[in-house]
């Protein structure tokens, strides 16, 4: 392993960033989003310097690390703030840096308006820092570090127009979720350190072999705890839709492209904990099969664009879920679809916040309409991410969802059928839905509130789309092709042998697009045929209004978790006010009231006293005669 | 005689002055009974030394007539200070020390 000492340049530049932006003030209002921009861009040249570097080494020198100080040292437990990178984070580097500059670029143009828009670059770039140090961090504890920074930084830009109140309860919210996970991600460290005693990657990679099965499960189970309440999957899933409070870009960058996907990258880094523990790597798997079709269903009944979108990210990051706990089978496809995903999805991001952009910051997708005549690039680019999302070929979901259901396919067992079938299933709802969106959108007829003069968005905003549509067209068969990302990553995983063959590629291929094209013509069908009212129809049936409520996820988690953890509170309060406070209070009343009891000697006559005291002295007096005779 | 009877002599001089600290308002009076008692105790004192043969309780009235010293002179400018305040020597009316 090579020493590097300039991994920290990768989080220190937009890092610095940050803090020039909040501390500078007012005064750093004229210059503030250009110098953000540019330090992003710095993070990203740093990031393809070391990638150059990496490719330049053959595959087992490839990793660096930079030691940055020692940061915990008690006995013989030592941990070291290090970065590390390997193959698997320069992947994320390149992302988070690639796609945050590009969506720092667009935010130029989109927040233009807005007062506070060095403070919103200013918490992009905390954000860039905090995701960099997540994916370069040497250690549980240092990711940790990074894990809640980026949580922090999705809480101040959901809630970025906090004015709001339902924003900041969405902010409020996602936080919170969050922080279940949050708990997940620490008790696995705990676990980490209290049965193998160390928490760097390379340590628990070491120790996983002679440590317990159960441990190893009770880790893994709180990792994917982590990993859902990151990555909303379910059961942690509710606070994505919400999260679409925050200005598109950060949508675009945190909700689609990078944060969303840290649970991915949690699991994918620690391999050797799941490869160790096969029910913690199932429920992996369930929780990704699950999500993956909840989030699609959910997608099929939003008017939001942009719960709409929100609702597709659900369901893609299952997919990649899934595929990470299918074993190293499926962890080089996670990533491929992470990668892909974070281009086409980030892409329909922009291109819906340029559709806002366009409409006074309309988002109800039943008031568009025929907008593809005014806003041509967004149409194309859009339309590119929707063909790439579909997966149909050339476009880059094309190879990577292909890849996550062929794995799922040929993961063995019965499993591998179920599985497959699911992930066919969502393949077509993923048609269905997204086809709704761009028809509602694109096509159709006006039907526009009055007043709204759609119109293309400035440069500024079509560049970054457009880079991401390319991206959206080119990355998939780049990874794929010569199995270039397979064998990129494949020295970080143990992969047994080669894999049986349930079906062939093709066969998955072709059942694929047929479920996309069923998919897609049941969309058109519905919505190209007739009229979409611009107020959503409510006599539907019990089925659709289900659905409209997100399959009843709040209304569960209000009813099961909110009200009896208020109960729990509530009593809790009361107990405390009773008990505690109560035993308190009779202390401090029972000297007041003896002190006002006795307050009544007080009287403030001299001579009162001399007869008390003259009575004392006579009681003791008469009380020591008594006792001696 | 009997060296009792100035025992009595000194219990009835504490009760007079006694009995005059609680019911007297003037405070010079107040204090003039608290000087009885204190008088009364150093005659017992001295009555119980020559009772007991040896001088132990007349020393004890020596130190009783230096406190008393002292303390009709601190008393004397507390009464003073008062009346130049309150215009008044009356004990019950200096009663601000109250609840």
């Amino acid at each position: 392993m090579g020493i590097s000492t300039s991994l920290v340049y990768l989080i220190g530049l937009p890092l610095a960033g940050a803090v020039i932006l909040l501390l500078g003030g007012r005064r750093t209002d004229k210059w503030g989003h250009l110098l953000a921009t540019a330090l992003s861009g710095s993070s990203f040249a740093v990031g393809v310097y070391h990638l150059i570097e990496m490719v330049n080494r053959p595959a087992e020198m490839r990793p660096t690390s930079q030691k940055l100080f020692e940061w915990i040292s008690v006995g013989s437990f030592n941990v070291d703030a290090g970065l590390l990178l390997d193959q698997l984070s320069i992947c994320f580097v390149l992302l988070i840096t690639g796609v945050g500059t590009l969506i720092h670029i667009y935010s130029i143009a989109y927040m233009s308006e807005d007062r506070d828009r060095r403070r919103f670059f200013a918490y992009l770039n905390l954000f860039i820092a905090a995701m960099l140090l997540l994916v370069l961090g040497d250690s549980y504890l240092s990711l940790y570090v990074g894990w809640e920074g980026v949580g922090l930084a999705s809480y101040l830009l959901i809630g970025f127009w906090n004015q709001k109140p339902a924003y900041a309860t969405a902010s409020k919210k996602a936080f919170v979720m969050n922080r279940v996970g949050d708990m997940g991600l620490s008790l696995a460290i705990m676990i980490a350190f209290a049965t193998m005693g160390t928490v760097s990657f390379s340590g628990v990679a070491e120790q996983a072999h002679h440590t317990s099965e159960a441990a190893l499960t009770a880790m893994g189970v709180m990792l994917l705890v982590a990993a859902a309440g990151k990555s909303a999957q379910f059961p942690l899933q509710a606070w994505l839709g919400d999260a679409m409070a925050g200005p598109t870009p950060v949508s675009a960058l945190i909700h689609a492209a990078t944060m969303v996907t840290a649970g991915v990258y949690l699991i994918t880094r620690s391999n050797f904990v799941f490869d160790a523990a096969p029910i913690a790597q199932l429920l992996v798997v369930i929780v990704g099969a699950i999500t993956l079709i909840f989030g699609a269903l959910i997608g099929t009944a939003k008017d939001d664009i942009k719960k709409a979108l929100a609702a597709s990210t659900m369901s893609q990051i299952g997919y990649m879920i899934l595929a990470t706990g299918l074993g190293p089978i499926g962890y080089a496809f996670a990533i491929m679809h992470l990668i892909t995903h974070g281009f086409f999805k980030a892409g329909m991001f922009l291109g819906a916040g340029s559709v806002m952009h366009g409409m006074n910051d309309e988002v109800n997708m039943r008031k568009y309409g025929a907008l593809r005549h005014f806003m041509p690039i967004t149409f194309i680019t859009f339309g590119i991410g929707y063909l790439a999302i579909l997966g149909v070929p050339p476009f880059a979901g094309f190879y990577s969802k292909d890849m996550i259901i062929e794995s799922a396919f040929n993961s063995g067992g019965t499993q591998a059928i179920i599985l497959g079938c699911l992930t066919l299933i969502g393949a077509a709802i993923t048609a269905f839905y997204m086809t709704r969106v761009m028809i509602l959108t694109f096509a159709g007829t006006k039907r526009w509130d009055e007043g709204v003069e759609p119109h293309e968005s400035p440069w500024l905003m079509w560049l970054p789309m457009a880079v991401l549509a390319v991206g959206s067209v080119t990355s998939g068969y780049l990874l794929y092709h010569d199995k270039a990302l397979y064998k990129w990553l494949s020295p970080l995983f143990e992969d047994h042998g080669e894999h049986e063959e349930l079906l062939k590629p093709i066969v998955v291929s072709a059942l694929a697009l047929t479920m996309v094209a069923i998919g897609v013509s049941i969309a058109v069908y519905k919505y190209m045929r007739e009229n979409v009212e611009s107020i959503a129809p409510t006599d539907v049936s019990l089925i659709t209004k289900f659905v409209r409520k997100d399959l009843m996820q709040d209304q569960f988690n209000e009813k099961f978790f909110m009200r009896p953890g208020q109960l729990l509170t509530k009593g809790l309060v009361k107990t405390e006010d009773v008990v505690v406070d109560g035993s308190v209070r009779a202390v401090a009343r029972m000297a007041i009231g003896s002190g006002s009891g006795l307050r009544g000697l007080q009287n403030g006559f001299v001579r009162s006293y001399a007869a008390l005291i003259l009575i004392g002295a006579l009681s003791l007096i008469a009380a020591i005669w008594v006792v001696v005779s | 005689m009997d060296a009792s009877n100035y025992l009595y002599i000194s219990a009835l001089l504490f009760t007079i002055g006694a009995v005059g600290v609680v019911v007297r308002r003037n405070a010079i009076v107040v204090f003039m009974c608290i000087e009885l008692m204190l008088n009364a105790a150093n005659l017992s004192f001295v009555t119980f030394s020559r009772i007991n043969g040896n001088l132990d309780g007349q020393v004890m009235a020596f130190f009783t007539m230096v406190v008393a010293a002292c303390e009709v002179v601190v008393g004397l400018a507390i009464i003073v200070a008062i009346y130049r305040s309150r215009r008044s020597a009356s004990v019950d009316d200096a009663s601000l020390l109250k609840r």
